[in-house]
Protein backbone atom coordinates (compact mmCIF):
# COMPACT_ATOMS: atom_id res chain seq x y z
CA UNK A 1 0.00 0.00 0.00
CA UNK A 2 1.40 3.38 -0.91
CA UNK A 3 2.04 5.95 1.80
CA UNK A 4 -0.79 8.22 0.71
CA UNK A 5 -3.26 5.33 0.52
CA UNK A 6 -2.25 4.25 4.03
CA UNK A 7 -2.61 7.82 5.18
CA UNK A 8 -6.13 8.03 3.69
CA UNK A 9 -7.19 4.62 5.03
CA UNK A 10 -6.36 5.52 8.62
CA UNK A 11 -7.85 9.00 8.37
CA UNK A 12 -4.46 10.62 8.84
CA UNK A 13 -3.77 8.89 12.13
CA UNK A 14 -1.10 6.37 13.01
CA UNK A 15 -2.90 3.05 13.69
CA UNK A 16 -0.35 2.12 16.40
CA UNK A 17 -0.03 5.26 18.53
CA UNK A 18 -3.12 7.17 17.47
CA UNK A 19 -0.96 10.23 16.77
CA UNK A 20 -1.00 12.20 13.55
CA UNK A 21 1.15 10.69 10.77
CA UNK A 22 3.71 13.17 9.48
CA UNK A 23 4.26 11.96 5.91
CA UNK A 24 6.57 14.74 4.68
CA UNK A 25 8.69 14.52 7.81
CA UNK A 26 8.99 10.76 7.51
CA UNK A 27 10.07 10.95 3.88
CA UNK A 28 12.61 13.68 4.71
CA UNK A 29 13.94 11.62 7.58
CA UNK A 30 14.28 8.50 5.40
CA UNK A 31 16.27 10.37 2.76
CA UNK A 32 18.54 11.96 5.36
CA UNK A 33 19.05 8.74 7.28
CA UNK A 34 20.11 6.79 4.19
CA UNK A 35 22.44 9.59 3.06
CA UNK A 36 23.98 9.82 6.51
CA UNK A 37 24.46 6.08 6.79
CA UNK A 38 26.14 5.75 3.38
CA UNK A 39 28.37 8.77 4.06
CA UNK A 40 29.32 7.50 7.50
CA UNK A 41 30.38 4.13 6.07
CA UNK A 42 32.27 5.79 3.22
CA UNK A 43 33.96 8.10 5.72
CA UNK A 44 35.62 5.25 7.59
CA UNK A 45 36.36 3.12 4.51
CA UNK A 46 37.84 5.73 2.16
CA UNK A 47 41.63 5.93 2.04
CA UNK A 48 41.68 9.60 1.11
CA UNK A 49 41.83 11.76 4.25
CA UNK A 50 40.29 14.85 2.62
CA UNK A 51 37.43 12.74 1.23
CA UNK A 52 36.86 11.36 4.73
CA UNK A 53 36.54 14.90 6.10
CA UNK A 54 34.09 15.82 3.32
CA UNK A 55 31.96 12.73 4.00
CA UNK A 56 31.91 13.83 7.64
CA UNK A 57 30.42 17.14 6.47
CA UNK A 58 27.47 15.25 4.95
CA UNK A 59 26.97 13.21 8.14
CA UNK A 60 27.01 16.34 10.32
CA UNK A 61 24.66 18.18 7.96
CA UNK A 62 22.29 15.22 8.22
CA UNK A 63 22.48 15.40 12.01
CA UNK A 64 21.64 19.11 11.85
CA UNK A 65 18.71 18.33 9.56
CA UNK A 66 17.45 15.68 11.99
CA UNK A 67 17.55 18.18 14.86
CA UNK A 68 15.52 20.64 12.80
CA UNK A 69 13.01 17.89 11.93
CA UNK A 70 12.61 17.28 15.66
CA UNK A 71 11.82 20.97 16.18
CA UNK A 72 15.14 21.72 17.89
CA UNK A 73 16.03 24.64 15.63
CA UNK A 74 18.66 26.21 17.84
CA UNK A 75 20.60 22.96 18.29
CA UNK A 76 20.43 22.22 14.56
CA UNK A 77 21.72 25.66 13.55
CA UNK A 78 24.45 25.49 16.21
CA UNK A 79 25.47 22.12 14.75
CA UNK A 80 25.98 23.78 11.35
CA UNK A 81 27.83 26.80 12.76
CA UNK A 82 30.15 24.91 15.12
CA UNK A 83 30.77 21.57 13.43
CA UNK A 84 30.56 22.35 9.70
CA UNK A 85 31.62 26.00 9.85
CA UNK A 86 34.46 25.68 12.33
CA UNK A 87 35.59 22.17 13.25
CA UNK A 88 35.55 20.63 9.76
CA UNK A 89 37.24 23.74 8.37
CA UNK A 90 40.01 23.29 10.96
CA UNK A 91 40.26 19.58 10.02
CA UNK A 92 40.63 20.42 6.34
CA UNK A 93 43.01 23.26 7.12
CA UNK A 94 45.22 20.95 9.18
CA UNK A 95 45.18 18.14 6.58
CA UNK A 96 45.98 20.49 3.71
CA UNK A 97 48.80 22.23 5.61
CA UNK A 98 50.54 19.04 6.67
CA UNK A 99 49.80 16.41 4.04
CA UNK A 100 52.40 16.17 1.31
CA UNK A 101 50.81 13.59 -0.96
CA UNK A 102 47.71 13.98 -3.11
CA UNK A 103 45.24 11.14 -3.51
CA UNK A 104 44.87 7.85 -1.64
CA UNK A 105 46.97 7.08 1.42
CA UNK A 106 47.79 3.41 1.97
CA UNK A 107 48.78 3.81 5.60
CA UNK A 108 45.41 5.35 6.52
CA UNK A 109 43.84 1.91 6.95
CA UNK A 110 45.48 0.48 10.08
CA UNK A 111 45.35 -2.93 11.76
CA UNK A 112 43.07 -1.50 14.44
CA UNK A 113 40.03 -2.00 12.26
CA UNK A 114 38.49 -4.73 14.46
CA UNK A 115 39.17 -2.69 17.60
CA UNK A 116 37.38 0.33 16.07
CA UNK A 117 34.43 -1.84 15.04
CA UNK A 118 34.19 -3.17 18.59
CA UNK A 119 34.22 0.31 20.15
CA UNK A 120 31.58 1.40 17.63
CA UNK A 121 29.32 -1.54 18.46
CA UNK A 122 29.78 -0.92 22.19
CA UNK A 123 28.85 2.77 21.90
CA UNK A 124 25.78 1.85 19.84
CA UNK A 125 24.69 -0.72 22.45
CA UNK A 126 25.11 1.66 25.40
CA UNK A 127 23.33 4.52 23.63
CA UNK A 128 20.47 2.33 22.44
CA UNK A 129 19.99 0.78 25.87
CA UNK A 130 20.06 4.18 27.59
CA UNK A 131 17.60 5.75 25.11
CA UNK A 132 15.15 2.85 25.15
CA UNK A 133 15.30 2.66 28.94
CA UNK A 134 14.71 6.41 29.35
CA UNK A 135 11.81 6.91 26.99
CA UNK A 136 10.07 3.50 26.87
CA UNK A 137 6.67 4.08 25.25
CA UNK A 138 6.51 7.79 26.00
CA UNK A 139 5.53 9.88 23.01
CA UNK A 140 7.42 13.15 22.65
CA UNK A 141 5.40 16.31 22.33
CA UNK A 142 5.45 17.61 18.77
CA UNK A 143 3.15 20.53 19.24
CA UNK A 144 5.60 23.37 18.54
CA UNK A 145 9.28 23.78 17.72
CA UNK A 146 11.29 24.76 20.79
CA UNK A 147 11.98 28.50 21.01
CA UNK A 148 15.52 29.84 21.31
CA UNK A 149 14.42 32.14 24.12
CA UNK A 150 13.23 29.11 26.14
CA UNK A 151 16.56 27.33 25.56
CA UNK A 152 18.38 30.45 26.80
CA UNK A 153 16.12 30.75 29.85
CA UNK A 154 16.75 27.12 30.79
CA UNK A 155 20.52 27.33 30.34
CA UNK A 156 20.80 30.46 32.49
CA UNK A 157 18.45 29.32 35.26
CA UNK A 158 18.05 25.59 35.80
CA UNK A 159 21.29 24.47 34.14
CA UNK A 160 23.52 27.41 35.12
CA UNK A 161 26.00 25.28 37.10
CA UNK A 162 26.76 22.71 34.35
CA UNK A 163 26.89 25.54 31.81
CA UNK A 164 29.46 27.49 33.84
CA UNK A 165 31.45 24.30 34.51
CA UNK A 166 31.68 23.60 30.76
CA UNK A 167 32.67 27.22 30.11
CA UNK A 168 35.54 26.97 32.60
CA UNK A 169 36.58 23.60 31.14
CA UNK A 170 36.70 25.06 27.61
CA UNK A 171 38.67 28.06 28.84
CA UNK A 172 41.16 25.74 30.55
CA UNK A 173 41.53 23.72 27.34
CA UNK A 174 42.08 26.94 25.39
CA UNK A 175 44.80 28.16 27.75
CA UNK A 176 46.34 24.68 27.77
CA UNK A 177 46.50 24.65 23.97
CA UNK A 178 48.24 28.02 23.94
CA UNK A 179 50.78 26.87 26.56
CA UNK A 180 51.53 23.67 24.62
CA UNK A 181 51.82 25.53 21.31
CA UNK A 182 54.16 28.20 22.72
CA UNK A 183 56.40 25.54 24.23
CA UNK A 184 57.98 27.64 26.99
CA UNK B 1 5.33 34.22 2.11
CA UNK B 2 1.83 33.63 3.37
CA UNK B 3 -0.16 30.81 1.82
CA UNK B 4 -2.64 33.11 0.08
CA UNK B 5 -1.73 35.45 -2.77
CA UNK B 6 -4.41 37.82 -4.12
CA UNK B 7 -6.97 35.72 -2.21
CA UNK B 8 -5.90 32.55 -4.05
CA UNK B 9 -5.11 29.66 -1.73
CA UNK B 10 -1.97 27.88 -2.90
CA UNK B 11 -1.21 24.19 -2.44
CA UNK B 12 1.99 23.16 -0.71
CA UNK B 13 3.79 22.22 -3.94
CA UNK B 14 2.74 25.50 -5.56
CA UNK B 15 4.10 27.46 -2.62
CA UNK B 16 7.34 25.47 -2.74
CA UNK B 17 7.74 26.00 -6.48
CA UNK B 18 7.08 29.71 -6.12
CA UNK B 19 9.60 29.92 -3.28
CA UNK B 20 12.27 28.15 -5.36
CA UNK B 21 11.65 30.47 -8.32
CA UNK B 22 11.73 33.62 -6.18
CA UNK B 23 14.85 32.32 -4.42
CA UNK B 24 16.69 32.11 -7.75
CA UNK B 25 15.52 35.64 -8.63
CA UNK B 26 16.57 36.92 -5.19
CA UNK B 27 20.06 35.52 -5.71
CA UNK B 28 20.61 36.52 -9.34
CA UNK B 29 18.99 39.98 -9.25
CA UNK B 30 21.32 41.56 -6.65
CA UNK B 31 24.33 39.85 -8.24
CA UNK B 32 23.52 41.32 -11.67
CA UNK B 33 22.67 44.74 -10.24
CA UNK B 34 25.91 44.98 -8.28
CA UNK B 35 28.12 43.75 -11.13
CA UNK B 36 26.67 46.26 -13.59
CA UNK B 37 26.25 49.26 -11.28
CA UNK B 38 29.47 48.97 -9.34
CA UNK B 39 31.98 46.62 -11.00
CA UNK B 40 31.30 47.84 -14.55
CA UNK B 41 30.27 51.46 -14.11
CA UNK B 42 31.33 52.86 -10.73
CA UNK B 43 34.84 51.40 -10.91
CA UNK B 44 35.22 52.75 -14.43
CA UNK B 45 34.13 56.25 -13.41
CA UNK B 46 36.51 56.19 -10.43
CA UNK B 47 39.31 55.32 -12.86
CA UNK B 48 38.32 58.03 -15.39
CA UNK B 49 37.02 55.68 -18.07
CA UNK B 50 33.57 54.83 -19.42
CA UNK B 51 33.34 51.07 -18.91
CA UNK B 52 31.19 48.94 -21.22
CA UNK B 53 29.23 51.18 -23.65
CA UNK B 54 28.47 49.04 -26.70
CA UNK B 55 25.95 46.35 -25.66
CA UNK B 56 22.62 48.10 -25.10
CA UNK B 57 22.14 51.64 -23.76
CA UNK B 58 25.17 52.54 -21.58
CA UNK B 59 26.34 48.94 -21.86
CA UNK B 60 23.45 47.69 -19.76
CA UNK B 61 23.21 44.42 -21.71
CA UNK B 62 26.92 43.70 -21.27
CA UNK B 63 26.04 41.21 -18.50
CA UNK B 64 24.09 38.99 -20.90
CA UNK B 65 27.03 39.03 -23.29
CA UNK B 66 29.38 38.07 -20.46
CA UNK B 67 27.17 35.18 -19.33
CA UNK B 68 26.92 33.96 -22.92
CA UNK B 69 30.70 34.08 -23.21
CA UNK B 70 31.21 32.02 -20.05
CA UNK B 71 28.62 29.44 -21.10
CA UNK B 72 30.42 28.85 -24.40
CA UNK B 73 33.82 28.24 -22.82
CA UNK B 74 35.20 24.74 -22.34
CA UNK B 75 34.89 23.30 -18.85
CA UNK B 76 38.56 22.53 -18.25
CA UNK B 77 39.62 20.14 -15.49
CA UNK B 78 43.35 19.69 -14.78
CA UNK B 79 44.65 16.14 -15.40
CA UNK B 80 45.95 15.73 -11.83
CA UNK B 81 42.86 17.22 -10.18
CA UNK B 82 40.53 15.34 -7.86
CA UNK B 83 37.72 15.42 -10.39
CA UNK B 84 34.66 14.89 -8.18
CA UNK B 85 35.70 17.38 -5.49
CA UNK B 86 36.81 19.85 -8.16
CA UNK B 87 33.40 19.70 -9.85
CA UNK B 88 31.42 19.92 -6.60
CA UNK B 89 33.25 22.89 -5.06
CA UNK B 90 31.35 25.71 -6.88
CA UNK B 91 28.03 24.08 -5.96
CA UNK B 92 28.93 24.11 -2.26
CA UNK B 93 29.68 27.85 -2.47
CA UNK B 94 26.35 28.47 -4.25
CA UNK B 95 24.41 26.38 -1.70
CA UNK B 96 25.68 28.70 1.01
CA UNK B 97 24.49 31.72 -0.99
CA UNK B 98 21.05 30.26 -1.68
CA UNK B 99 20.50 29.32 1.96
CA UNK B 100 21.56 32.80 3.04
CA UNK B 101 18.85 34.53 1.01
CA UNK B 102 16.10 32.57 2.76
CA UNK B 103 16.06 34.50 6.02
CA UNK B 104 15.65 38.02 4.59
CA UNK B 105 12.06 39.31 4.67
CA UNK B 106 10.92 41.78 1.99
CA UNK B 107 7.58 42.77 3.55
CA UNK B 108 5.25 41.94 6.44
CA UNK B 109 4.01 38.82 4.62
CA UNK B 110 6.86 38.40 2.12
CA UNK B 111 9.35 35.90 3.46
CA UNK B 112 10.78 32.53 2.47
CA UNK B 113 11.03 31.08 5.97
CA UNK B 114 10.00 32.87 9.15
CA UNK B 115 11.96 30.91 11.73
CA UNK B 116 12.81 31.66 15.31
CA UNK B 117 16.60 31.44 14.86
CA UNK B 118 16.62 33.67 11.71
CA UNK B 119 19.80 35.71 11.87
CA UNK B 120 21.69 32.89 13.62
CA UNK B 121 20.82 30.57 10.71
CA UNK B 122 22.12 33.16 8.23
CA UNK B 123 25.47 33.40 10.00
CA UNK B 124 25.71 29.60 10.27
CA UNK B 125 25.06 28.89 6.58
CA UNK B 126 27.38 31.69 5.46
CA UNK B 127 30.24 29.64 6.93
CA UNK B 128 29.53 26.69 4.60
CA UNK B 129 31.18 28.55 1.71
CA UNK B 130 34.58 28.15 3.40
CA UNK B 131 34.36 24.41 2.78
CA UNK B 132 33.64 25.01 -0.91
CA UNK B 133 36.65 27.30 -1.19
CA UNK B 134 38.94 24.80 0.58
CA UNK B 135 37.62 22.04 -1.72
CA UNK B 136 38.37 24.17 -4.78
CA UNK B 137 41.86 25.03 -3.57
CA UNK B 138 42.78 21.47 -2.69
CA UNK B 139 41.19 19.63 -5.62
CA UNK B 140 42.91 21.80 -8.23
CA UNK B 141 46.25 20.02 -7.46
CA UNK B 142 48.05 23.31 -7.91
CA UNK B 143 50.18 24.98 -5.27
CA UNK B 144 48.87 28.49 -6.01
CA UNK B 145 45.31 27.23 -5.64
CA UNK B 146 46.15 25.45 -2.38
CA UNK B 147 47.85 28.52 -0.89
CA UNK B 148 44.87 30.62 -1.98
CA UNK B 149 42.42 28.17 -0.41
CA UNK B 150 44.35 28.08 2.87
CA UNK B 151 44.62 31.86 3.02
CA UNK B 152 40.89 32.12 2.35
CA UNK B 153 40.07 29.65 5.12
CA UNK B 154 42.31 31.41 7.65
CA UNK B 155 40.79 34.76 6.76
CA UNK B 156 37.17 33.60 6.74
CA UNK B 157 37.48 31.84 10.10
CA UNK B 158 39.09 34.95 11.63
CA UNK B 159 36.47 37.38 10.32
CA UNK B 160 33.48 35.19 11.09
CA UNK B 161 33.90 36.03 14.79
CA UNK B 162 33.55 39.84 14.47
CA UNK B 163 30.68 39.22 12.00
CA UNK B 164 28.74 37.16 14.55
CA UNK B 165 29.65 39.39 17.49
CA UNK B 166 28.63 42.58 15.63
CA UNK B 167 25.17 41.12 15.04
CA UNK B 168 24.87 40.27 18.73
CA UNK B 169 24.38 43.94 19.68
CA UNK B 170 21.38 44.18 17.34
CA UNK B 171 19.94 40.95 18.71
CA UNK B 172 20.25 42.19 22.30
CA UNK B 173 18.56 45.45 21.42
CA UNK B 174 15.73 43.88 19.43
CA UNK B 175 15.30 41.05 21.93
CA UNK B 176 14.88 38.44 19.17
CA UNK B 177 16.89 36.44 16.64
CA UNK B 178 13.97 36.45 14.20
CA UNK B 179 14.74 38.78 11.29
CA UNK B 180 11.12 39.88 10.89
CA UNK B 181 11.14 40.64 14.63
CA UNK B 182 14.27 42.78 14.21
CA UNK B 183 12.57 44.79 11.44
CA UNK B 184 9.44 45.24 13.58
CA UNK B 185 11.54 46.30 16.61
CA UNK B 186 13.08 49.05 14.46
CA UNK B 187 9.75 50.07 12.89
CA UNK B 188 7.97 50.39 16.23
CA UNK B 189 10.97 51.75 18.16
CA UNK B 190 11.18 55.23 19.60
CA UNK B 191 14.09 57.64 20.00
CA UNK B 192 13.65 59.15 23.49
CA UNK B 193 9.89 58.94 23.12
CA UNK B 194 9.81 60.26 19.53
CA UNK B 195 8.59 57.58 17.11
CA UNK B 196 8.69 59.64 13.90
CA UNK B 197 11.20 57.49 12.06
CA UNK B 198 11.13 54.41 14.28
CA UNK B 199 14.53 53.49 15.66
CA UNK B 200 16.89 52.21 12.95
CA UNK B 201 19.65 50.38 14.81
CA UNK B 202 22.41 52.17 12.88
CA UNK B 203 21.89 55.06 15.34
CA UNK B 204 22.50 53.01 18.46
CA UNK B 205 24.63 50.25 16.92
CA UNK B 206 26.90 52.30 14.69
CA UNK B 207 29.98 50.46 15.99
CA UNK B 208 28.31 47.15 15.19
CA UNK B 209 27.41 48.40 11.69
CA UNK B 210 31.01 49.44 10.99
CA UNK B 211 32.42 46.12 12.28
CA UNK B 212 29.81 44.21 10.25
CA UNK B 213 30.77 46.00 7.03
CA UNK B 214 34.51 45.41 7.55
CA UNK B 215 33.89 41.73 8.35
CA UNK B 216 31.64 41.34 5.29
CA UNK B 217 34.35 42.85 3.12
CA UNK B 218 36.78 40.24 4.46
CA UNK B 219 34.25 37.40 4.12
CA UNK B 220 33.82 38.27 0.44
CA UNK B 221 37.63 38.16 -0.05
CA UNK B 222 37.40 41.51 -1.80
CA UNK B 223 40.10 44.18 -1.80
CA UNK B 224 41.53 45.33 0.62
CA UNK B 225 41.15 41.78 1.98
CA UNK B 226 41.87 39.89 -1.25
CA UNK B 227 44.99 38.01 -0.11
CA UNK B 228 43.39 34.65 -1.15
CA UNK B 229 43.08 35.72 -4.79
CA UNK B 230 46.04 38.13 -4.86
CA UNK B 231 46.63 38.10 -8.62
CA UNK B 232 50.23 39.37 -8.48
CA UNK B 233 51.27 36.52 -6.17
CA UNK B 234 48.87 33.60 -6.65
CA UNK B 235 47.52 34.01 -10.22
CA UNK B 236 43.90 33.98 -8.89
CA UNK B 237 44.29 31.72 -5.88
CA UNK B 238 41.69 28.98 -5.58
CA UNK B 239 40.00 30.15 -8.82
CA UNK B 240 43.12 29.61 -10.95
CA UNK B 241 42.08 26.31 -12.57
CA UNK B 242 38.40 27.13 -13.03
CA UNK B 243 36.95 28.19 -16.36
CA UNK B 244 33.62 28.52 -18.10
CA UNK B 245 30.46 27.72 -16.18
CA UNK B 246 32.20 26.74 -12.93
CA UNK B 247 34.13 30.02 -12.81
CA UNK B 248 30.84 31.82 -13.48
CA UNK B 249 29.29 30.02 -10.51
CA UNK B 250 32.06 31.24 -8.18
CA UNK B 251 31.69 34.73 -9.65
CA UNK B 252 27.90 34.77 -9.16
CA UNK B 253 28.40 33.35 -5.67
CA UNK B 254 30.74 36.19 -4.73
CA UNK B 255 28.53 39.01 -5.98
CA UNK B 256 25.26 37.45 -4.88
CA UNK B 257 26.73 37.03 -1.40
CA UNK B 258 27.83 40.67 -1.48
CA UNK B 259 24.24 41.65 -2.32
CA UNK B 260 22.67 39.39 0.28
CA UNK B 261 25.03 40.53 3.03
CA UNK B 262 24.21 44.13 2.07
CA UNK B 263 20.51 43.31 2.31
CA UNK B 264 21.14 41.68 5.68
CA UNK B 265 22.98 44.79 6.91
CA UNK B 266 20.15 46.96 5.55
CA UNK B 267 17.63 44.77 7.39
CA UNK B 268 19.45 44.81 10.70
CA UNK B 269 20.71 48.39 10.80
CA UNK B 270 18.61 50.48 8.37
CA UNK B 271 15.14 49.12 9.08
CA UNK B 272 14.81 46.60 6.23
CA UNK B 273 11.65 46.90 4.13
CA UNK B 274 10.17 49.58 6.44
CA UNK B 275 9.96 53.27 5.52
CA UNK B 276 8.83 55.81 8.15
CA UNK B 277 5.36 57.31 8.01
CA UNK B 278 3.35 54.15 7.44
CA UNK B 279 2.00 51.49 9.74
CA UNK B 280 4.43 48.51 9.61
CA UNK B 281 1.55 46.05 9.22
CA UNK B 282 0.16 47.99 6.25
CA UNK B 283 -0.55 45.75 3.27
CA UNK B 284 1.13 48.33 1.04
CA UNK B 285 4.50 47.11 2.30
CA UNK B 286 3.96 43.79 0.53
CA UNK B 287 4.19 45.79 -2.70
CA UNK B 288 6.79 48.47 -1.97
CA UNK B 289 8.77 46.43 0.59
CA UNK B 290 10.98 44.63 -1.97
CA UNK B 291 11.75 47.94 -3.72
CA UNK B 292 12.63 49.65 -0.43
CA UNK B 293 14.84 46.72 0.53
CA UNK B 294 16.64 46.75 -2.84
CA UNK B 295 17.18 50.51 -2.51
CA UNK B 296 18.73 50.13 0.94
CA UNK B 297 20.75 47.14 -0.25
CA UNK B 298 22.26 49.17 -3.11
CA UNK B 299 23.10 51.91 -0.60
CA UNK B 300 25.03 49.52 1.68
CA UNK B 301 26.63 47.77 -1.30
CA UNK B 302 27.80 51.18 -2.51
CA UNK B 303 29.82 51.55 0.72
CA UNK B 304 31.29 48.04 0.35
CA UNK B 305 32.35 48.59 -3.26
CA UNK B 306 33.60 52.10 -2.53
CA UNK B 307 36.08 50.55 -0.07
CA UNK B 308 36.85 47.82 -2.58
CA UNK B 309 37.95 50.23 -5.31
CA UNK B 310 39.75 52.64 -2.97
CA UNK B 311 42.12 50.78 -0.68
CA UNK B 312 45.24 48.72 -1.51
CA UNK B 313 45.66 45.16 -0.27
CA UNK B 314 46.51 44.26 3.33
CA UNK B 315 49.51 42.12 4.23
CA UNK B 316 48.59 38.71 5.73
CA UNK B 317 49.80 39.60 9.25
CA UNK B 318 48.07 43.00 9.19
CA UNK B 319 44.87 41.27 8.15
CA UNK B 320 44.97 38.78 11.04
CA UNK B 321 45.94 41.50 13.53
CA UNK B 322 43.03 43.70 12.49
CA UNK B 323 40.61 40.84 13.17
CA UNK B 324 42.01 39.40 16.40
CA UNK B 325 43.51 42.45 18.10
CA UNK B 326 41.07 45.18 17.08
CA UNK B 327 37.70 44.05 15.70
CA UNK B 328 36.98 41.17 18.12
CA UNK B 329 37.82 43.11 21.33
CA UNK B 330 35.86 46.11 20.01
CA UNK B 331 32.80 43.99 19.23
CA UNK B 332 32.98 42.38 22.70
CA UNK B 333 33.04 45.85 24.29
CA UNK B 334 30.07 46.77 22.08
CA UNK B 335 28.13 43.74 23.34
CA UNK B 336 28.86 44.57 27.00
CA UNK B 337 27.88 48.22 26.50
CA UNK B 338 24.67 47.26 24.70
CA UNK B 339 23.78 44.75 27.42
CA UNK B 340 24.35 47.28 30.22
CA UNK B 341 22.34 50.00 28.44
CA UNK B 342 19.54 47.53 27.66
CA UNK B 343 19.20 46.74 31.37
CA UNK B 344 19.50 50.39 32.46
CA UNK B 345 16.91 51.80 30.04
Amino acid sequence: MSTSALFAATGGFDPLTGGEVMVAQNIAFAIMAVTMLVSAVRMVTTRNVVHAALYLVIVLAGAAGTFILLGAEFVGVTQVLVYIGAIIVLFLFGIMLTKGSFGDDDDVDGERRSMAAMVGALVLAVMAAALVDTFRDAELSRAQPSLTADVGDLIFSQYIVPFEAISVLLLAALIGAIVVARGD
Amino acid sequence: MSSTILAIELAYWQQTGLRALLGIVAVLLPAGTLVYLFLFKMMSFMQSRLGPMEAGPYGSLQLLAEVGKFLQKEDLIPAAADRVVFKLAPFVVLISTFLLVLVIPAGPDLWFIDIDTGIFLALAVSSISVIGILMAGWASANKYSLIGGLRAAGQLVAYELPLVLAVMGVVIQAGTLNVQGIVMAQASGEIFGWGGIGNPFILTQFVGFAIFLVAVQAELTQPPFDMPVAESELVTGYLTEYSGLRFLMFFIGEFATAGIFSALAATMFLGGWYVPGLDPTDNLFNVIGPLVLIGKMVLVAFLIFWFRFTYPRFREDQLQQLAWKFLIPLSLVNIVATGVLKVVF
